[in-house]
């Protein structure tokens, strides 16, 4: 090897130069071809298809005919698209404020105990989050079984009248909301805890010394030195409860009376089973706004962040 | 800490205050107990209520008794439920979809990542920002003009593509390689510099950096990756919805959901049995290997 480099060094100047300019090309040739395939998944499978769903929108059912706006005019005369609205927006931002809390407060908790006991704890928080989403609602959907509710059961015996989870709206949608924070809220338990683990040891001690009660050094020192993870986290919670599907899908397929659909199971609803392409890519393309935005910020807090470090 | 010792000197007031820092700390750790079992239970339950249920017979989950527990455990749903061809299907298919997702996943992204993070190109700065992007549109987005595309293809080609297992192959990784390829180029951009200098002077290639230099030390990355990608192929279950009906082309979950759940009929212990056994593999992957687990998970948002 050190013969090579020793050979290298006394070819002239000039030949040096070119070969340094060529390698520089094939430099990046090859770093092209290495991202090639990359490229390639990604123009295929996702910039093109999501193009492609805007043309799809403006078509009519047998995608024949260019429609213009057509379908939209159509969604917004309906009732159900803008209860899917609702629901959508409410579960989405109920969802991921219930989780940061969840997330936030037990993350304290871990934090506070010993440091070699929490991996153990942590490891068993973590567990609603592995588990495959549909497999778990599956759970979900037996503990609120109309006549074998396990919950209903303790509220019996505690003297307390069963509710009617997944047969009434307003349950439903609350039935909902829980199973995703259930899903969701170890996530944010982890990534607050990373936070919390880097947050200095001095700053508790000054904060202590000037005689902050627990309460302020959480809301004076943590939340502050916090604010970057908890915001790329809610974001991106907020992208992903927006999209959800598997929940409700299995928990009440939109039911009682389309009570409960959010785009993404409207847009199945419609698309798949209703063989109406058009209207259901429509429908997904009304996620697409709070999904740009979402992902605007976290791209702007992503290089803050890269700034202080 | 430092605040009882600095006191200690002031004489006995700070010696109270001493004593009631020590008693609030004790305090908070129990505080902190308590609360972290009552959301152990609260994150447990489902999970242990499916074990539960599936060691129940159809009877006992039919009777009016204490549905927290088992009076009369038997494994008879479990050695139904395996014994079943179709269920085992449900099995081949989900571990080979996982399996070839996982390796093309993994071989495209850490060539991909290497190239971005160390090797620069005319706009790969745009398309690292591009990959993180693209991870962040959801599934839900994308099913309606892939099956319209696929269908379109058949059209053109005669290729069927809708209702066949090994399609997911093409599906999932619109949701794994720009996640993998994002965490992969932070893992690859922390390998200080110093390295690959040395190894191109000592005259190897860039394949020789790659698979000599950068895939060992950020092995503990691509382990992360890796699980990652294989919890989020078995897992999916829109995709597989969408694109496959018949019985022997579905993928565990949707298997679980669309076959054991027959019109109003509910057959709850063989339902939680499928439920816990499609859930099993990801769950054993994260005994193993949790820390990689969790610091797959906060790399995520955290490396850029």
């Amino acid at each position: 090897m050190a013969d090579a480099v020793a050979r290298d060094l006394r070819i002239p100047v000039v030949r040096r130069r070119v070969g340094a300019r060529a390698l520089v090309s094939r430099k990046s040739m090859i770093a092209f071809f290495f991202a090639l395939p990359l490229i390639l998944i990604v123009l295929c499978l996702v910039v093109y298809p999501a193009f492609y769903s805007m043309h799809l929108a403006t078509l009519n059912k047998s995608m024949t005919k260019f429609v213009g706006f057509g379908n939209f005019e159509f969604l917004f005369k309906r009732n159900t698209f803008w209860m899917v609205v609702e629901q959508s927006v409410l579960f989405a931002v109920t969802a991921v404020i219930f989780k940061a809390v969840i997330g936030f407060v037990v993350a304290h908790f871990v934090h506070n105990i010993p440091l070699k006991g929490q991996r153990k704890w942590r490891g068993m928080l973590l567990i609603p989050w592995v588990i495959p989403p549909a497999m778990s609602t599956l759970a979900w959907l037996w503990l609120f079984d109309p006549s074998y509710s396990a919950f209903n059961w303790i509220l019996n015996h505690l003297g307390l009248a069963g509710i009617p989870w997944l047969g009434n709206p307003y349950w439903a949608r609350a039935g909902i909301i829980l199973v995703n924070v259930w899903v969701g809220s170890p996530f944010f338990m982890i990534m607050y805890l990373a936070a919390l683990k880097s947050v200095p040891e001095q700053l508790h001690e000054a904060a202590a010394i000037d005689g902050a009660n627990w309460f302020q050094k959480i809301w004076y020192v943590n939340l502050p030195m916090m604010r970057n993870i908890i915001q790329i986290t809610a974001l991106f919670s907020l992208i992903v409860t927006f999209a959800n599907f598997d929940i409700v899908k299995i928990l009440t397929n939109g039911g009682p009376v389309d009570q409960t659909h959010v785009f993404a199971t409207w847009a199945f609803t419609l698309g798949i089973w209703g063989n109406d392409i058009p209207l259901g890519a429509s429908v997904s393309l009304f996620m697409f706004p709070i999904l740009a935005v979402a992902a605007g910020l976290i791209l702007r807090n992503i290089r803050n962040r890269g700034n202080e470090a | 800490m430092t605040t009882a010792t600095a006191q200690i000197g002031t004489g006995e007031r700070s010696a109270v205050r001493y004593g009631s820092i020590a008693r609030g700390r004790k305090r908070t750790l129990y505080w902190s107990y308590f609360f972290l079992i009552l959301f152990v239970i609260f994150f447990l339950m489902p999970p242990v209520y499916m074990f539960i249920t599936s060691l129940k017979t159809s009877a006992e989950i039919g009777a009016v008794t204490n549905p927290w527990w088992v009076y009369h455990p038997t494994l008879q749903n479990y050695i139904d439920l395996l014994s079943q061809a179709q269920f085992l299907t449900f099995f081949k298919n989900s571990a080979l979809v996982a399996v070839i997702v996982v390796s093309v996943t993994m071989v495209v992204s850490i060539m991909a990542a290497f190239s971005l993070a160390r090797m620069k190109f005319w706009g790969s700065g745009t398309l690292a920002t591009g990959v993180f992007l693209t991870y962040l549109i959801p599934e839900s987005l994308l099913f309606i003009p892939l099956f319209k595309i696929f269908a379109f293809i058949h059209d053109l080609t005669g290729i069927e593509l809708i209702n066949h297992w090994w399609v997911l192959v093409f599906l999932y990784p619109t949701l794994t390689v720009p996640f993998c390829t994002w965490i992969m180029i932070g893992y690859f951009a922390s390998i200080p510099k110093e390295l690959d200098e040395a190894a191109l002077i000592d005259g190897a290639g860039y394949i020789q950096i790659l698979t000599r230099v950068f895939i060992p030390v950020a092995l503990p990355g691509i382990i992360a990756a890796t699980i990652f990608c294989f919890t989020v192929s078995w897992a999916n279950f829109l995709y597989p919805l969408a694109f496959t009906t018949s019985a022997d082309q579905l993928v565990l979950p949707v298997g679980i959901v669309t076959t054991l759940i027959k019109g109003d009929v509910y057959n709850w212990g063989q339902i939680m049995t499928g439920a816990l056994l499609g859930a099993a593999p990801p769950l054993i992957i994260y005994a193993f290997l949790m820390d990689y687990y969790i610091a797959g998970l906060t790399a995520g948002a955290t490396k850029g």
